[in-house]
């Protein structure tokens, strides 16, 4: 045994890319500026850090890839003893898939649709001449036995399309482990999941890097998640190293204010409101299918929001929370039920509703992106509302636009710009100011923290509380996410299959006891707490013996 | 497997229903011509009892539709007609021209389809570098040439110049296959060379779409070489826009290869229409409108049916 026994060590690396901006003369920017990590074998570090700060591009750079027009340009990867970046196009080859694996963040795209999942799995192993065909088959199916994928002896014949989102995560963290190798880059394996599977691939991810004895880097914007599987944790920001330390350390003694910050990032205050006085919007006995078909997708819905409250609606992925958001706008009329605003019924359909009922409901979405129109500036994004249903124009319209930048903490400054020169925290507050335009009772905000990294999304749930104490307006808050559920609501309805399961003031929705729906759903949702996972899982078990 | 065959069965009879629409288009098309049978036949001196008498012998005084409804009866039981100008069956005449032009469009395409897919694949693994700015400059010189001068120059060239094969490409029914290829190996190289850039060019594209894909990254990171990255990961992705294009130049060489065949005089169905679009021969012209139809019906139904049967979310369904 040599007395070193470090398997990667990252020495001042420095990675550029060249960027076009818009309006403005192509450039170099920096995105990893001087970074060093060392890992043993057998360890896992945790990377994490918003989006730009170079996390995965160091992951990526340990394997000397580099995605799009991202370079290289100095420092050393010693992996194995071997300088990476100076191994050359053979030495590559031979290290890729064979000492170093990747776990994308999504599986669904990272899995070749025309090819059956086991000839994937295996393939590099049987490239590399780690196994045979035979072998490295039989590998796989015993992988796929611990990672308790169900079928495991068959699954592999399946196309990606045929088994769950996941299950596909973890046949990829199969198809890493097939070819044993050294060092395993996970990059935000369980971030595209619902949090009640998230959990089920986070524990098969940490017991086949325990059994196997891989080093895994492990990057991730959630900390709560990277807690439960690495050994150290390192920050990162803006391509930089903020801190570096043992697990325990970071989340407990943070040394650094942004670390500070990231680990205490959920906490806002929020007093619940009593509901009081009519609703504004109540949904009752909804039913609807889509195209008219015989599967409902909601199923008996009913729930009332109060003026200037918040509603949240949470639930899994395909729970329906966002056709509850159609048929409330009109856009899929329900087969039955009824959706009255103040009192009134409207018109299930869109085209029968009146311009003042459209204004009354605004809608802000999860892509901020492709919800503005990115040939427009934000003043006309901002002022069209106005024109629209107030025929605000003129000196009045800029005016009006100039407080509404004012209102979501945007100088004037950013009217004259595109979408595509702002941020995405930037781009969501216009979002916001668009639907505040015109000065509607209810917002129905369809997942709009999602896409966003947590400081950021943050900034945007403290603007919306600020905003709704102004306005005095209601707001339908659409989310998977149970923390910021906890931080903004006043009600709250959980939605499973179609249905609402659990409905009611947020203090008693989160007060036991619990349906078990919802209890799956709170004790799924990872905390800042090492050995969270562990008795999550077990408790589960537990609970299911029981049963 | 269902669903599959729902599908496939849903464009075949879309197919049909379109070639009978084209069946009416045709005959309307043909009818409001100017110009007539007779009068061409007889010439400018003709009496004009004469006139009457032969377009009433040629039944062109019967109205429209029921003149449509015996073409159609006769094309549902493999009658054609016959020519006016000739006399002759339509159905025999077109028998041994269409086989001529099939097996000239079938050595052009079994050379330029492999070549322009391989062509492309390469194009890809070397994109943006000379391999790939040769092969788009030589495709692109060569589809820019109209097909005329592409015939002269490789009549030029390699029939005066080396005399490897031969100008004139007529075939007679005694010739060997080898007779044959080497004839038609002229006309065959002009349409490949004017097929090629379209094909390449497009299987290009469709790759390098498909090569941004989180997948084919997948492919790279497992240590592929850049080769096996396109061809087994990359290609497969891209079959249905590649087939597509692929169809409508195999559509094409049936089709379009009117200038081709008489430059190198070369008896084929394009020939054949020309030839009885001057004489004002309303029967033939329509049914040589009418298969050409049916073959860019054919293959682009073939197109159709090779883009669901290479999907695997159409093959096995959850």
């Amino acid at each position: 045994m040599p007395e070193d026994s470090s398997l990667l060590e990252i020495r001042d690396l420095r990675i550029e890319a060249t960027v076009y901006p818009p309006g403005e003369a192509p450039h170099d920017i920096t995105i990893v500026d001087g970074v060093s990590l060392k890992l043993k074998k057998g360890k896992v570090l945790g990377l994490i850090g918003e989006s730009g700060a170079g996390k995965s591009t160091i992951g990526l750079a340990s394997m000397a890839y580099g995605r799009g027009g991202v370079r290289i340009t100095g420092g050393e990867v010693v992996l194995n003893g071997r300088d990476v970046l100076k191994a050359g196009k053979q030495g590559l080859r031979s290290l890729r898939g064979k000492e170093v694996r990747y776990v994308a963040q999504s599986a669904a795209a990272a899995f070749n649709p025309a090819h059956r999942l086991m000839d994937q799995v295996v393939e590099a192993a049987v490239v590399h001449g780690v196994a045979n065909r035979a072998e490295a088959e039989r590998r796989a199916k015993n992988l796929f036995r611990k990672l308790s994928l169900p079928d495991p002896d068959n699954i592999g014949k399946r196309y990606p399309h045929q088994v769950s989102g996941g299950q596909l995560q973890r046949v990829m963290t199969v198809m890493a482990l097939c070819s044993e190798p050294d060092l395993i880059i996970f990059d935000e394996p369980t971030t595209a999941l619902d949090v009640t599977t998230q959990i089920d691939v986070l524990a098969a991810i940490k017991d086949a890097i325990r059994d196997t004895g891989v080093a895994a880097l492990y990057i991730t914007h959630d900390l709560a998640v990277v807690a439960q599987v690495s050994d150290e944790i390192m920050v990162l920001r803006h391509g930089k190293l903020v801190e570096w330390g043992r697990t325990q350390q970071i989340i407990k003694e943070p040394r650094k204010e942004y670390t500070n910050q990231l680990v205490s990032v959920h906490e806002i205050e929020h007093r619940e409101k009593e509901p009081s006085g009519q609703p504004v919007l109540s949904v009752k006995n909804v039913t609807a299918a889509y195209g008219g078909g015989p599967i409902d997708v909601l199923k008996d819905v009913s729930v009332d929001i109060h003026p200037g409250q918040t509603l949240a609606v949470v639930g899994e992925s395909g729970s329906g929370k966002s056709t509850l958001a159609r048929a409330i706008t009109g856009l899929l009329p329900p087969k039955q039920g009824s959706v009255e605003f103040a009192g009134r019924m409207l018109p299930g359909r869109l085209a029968e509703r009146t311009r003042d009922d459209l204004r009354e409901l605004q809608m802000i979405y999860q892509m901020a992106d492709v919800a503005m129109n990115p040939r427009q500036t934000v003043g006309t994004i901002i002022g069209r509302p106005l024109e629209f249903y107030f025929g605000i124009r003129g000196k009045e319209r800029d005016q009006r636009v100039d407080e509404l930048l004012e209102k979501i903490e945007m100088g004037h400054g950013f009217k004259d710009r595109y979408p595509a020169e702002l941020s995405g925290g930037q781009k969501q507050r216009v979002c916001i100011a668009r639907a505040l335009a015109a000065k509607p009772s209810l917002i129905i905000c369809d997942e709009v923290t999602s896409a966003l990294d947590p400081l950021v999304a943050n900034g945007i749930l403290r603007l919306l509380l600020e905003l709704q104490a102004e306005e005095d307006v209601a707001y339908l808050f659409i989310t998977h996410d149970l923390a910021t559920v906890k931080s903004i609501a006043d009600s709250i309805a959980v939605m499973y299959q179609g249905s609402v399961v659990r409905y009611g003031s947020k203090s008693k929705v989160l007060t036991p006891p619990f349906d078990d729906y919802t209890d799956l759903l709170l004790s799924s949702v990872p905390e800042m707490e090492i050995g969270w996972l562990e008795k999550a899982i077990s408790s589960r078990r537990m609970e299911s013996a029981g049963n | 497997m269902g669903m599959v065959t729902r599908l496939v069965a849903q464009r075949l009879a879309l197919g049909l229903l379109l070639l009978f629409a084209v069946s009416i288009l045709i005959f309307a098309g043909t009818q409001i011509l100017p110009g007539d049978v007779a009068q061409s036949i007889l010439g400018q001196s003709a009496t004009p009892e004469a006139l009457a008498n032969l377009r009433k012998e040629m039944g062109l005084n019967e109205p429209a539709l029921s003149r449509y409804l015996d073409w159609l009866g006769g094309l549902l039981t493999g009658d054609l007609g016959t020519s006016l100008s000739s006399g002759a069956s339509i159905s025999e005449q077109i028998a041994s021209r269409l086989a001529n032009t099939l097996f000239l469009a079938s050595v052009a395409a079994i050379v330029s389809v492999p070549l322009a897919i391989m062509l492309g694949l390469i194009a890809v693994r070397y994109r943006n570098r000379w391999p790939d700015k040769m092969i788009s400059g030589i495709t692109l010189a060569s589809i820019s040439l109209p097909e005329f001068f592409i015939g002269y120059l490789l009549i030029f060239f390699v029939a005066v110049k080396l005399a490897w094969f031969p100008s004139i490409a007529t075939v007679y029914e005694s010739m060997s296959f080898w007779e044959r290829l080497s004839t038609v190996a002229l006309p065959a190289a002009t349409l490949t060379l004017v097929v090629l850039a379209h094909m390449m060019r497009m299987t290009r594209a469709a790759i390098l779409n498909v090569m941004q894909s989180a997948y084919v990254e997948t492919a790279e990171l497992k240590g592929l070489t850049a080769f096996d990255v396109i061809r087994k990961h990359a290609f497969p992705n891209a079959i249905a826009p590649i087939v597509n294009v692929v169809m409508l130049n195999l559509a094409f060489l049936v089709v379009g290869v009117v200038v081709v065949e008489v430059i190198f005089v070369y008896p084929g169905m394009g020939q054949y229409l020309v030839d009885h679009v001057a004489k004002r021969d309303v029967p033939v012209v329509q049914a040589c409108g009418l298969i050409f139809a049916a073959f860019y019906i054919g293959l682009n139904l073939v197109a159709d049916i090779v883009a669901i049967l290479t999907n695997p979310r159409l093959r096995h369904p959850k």
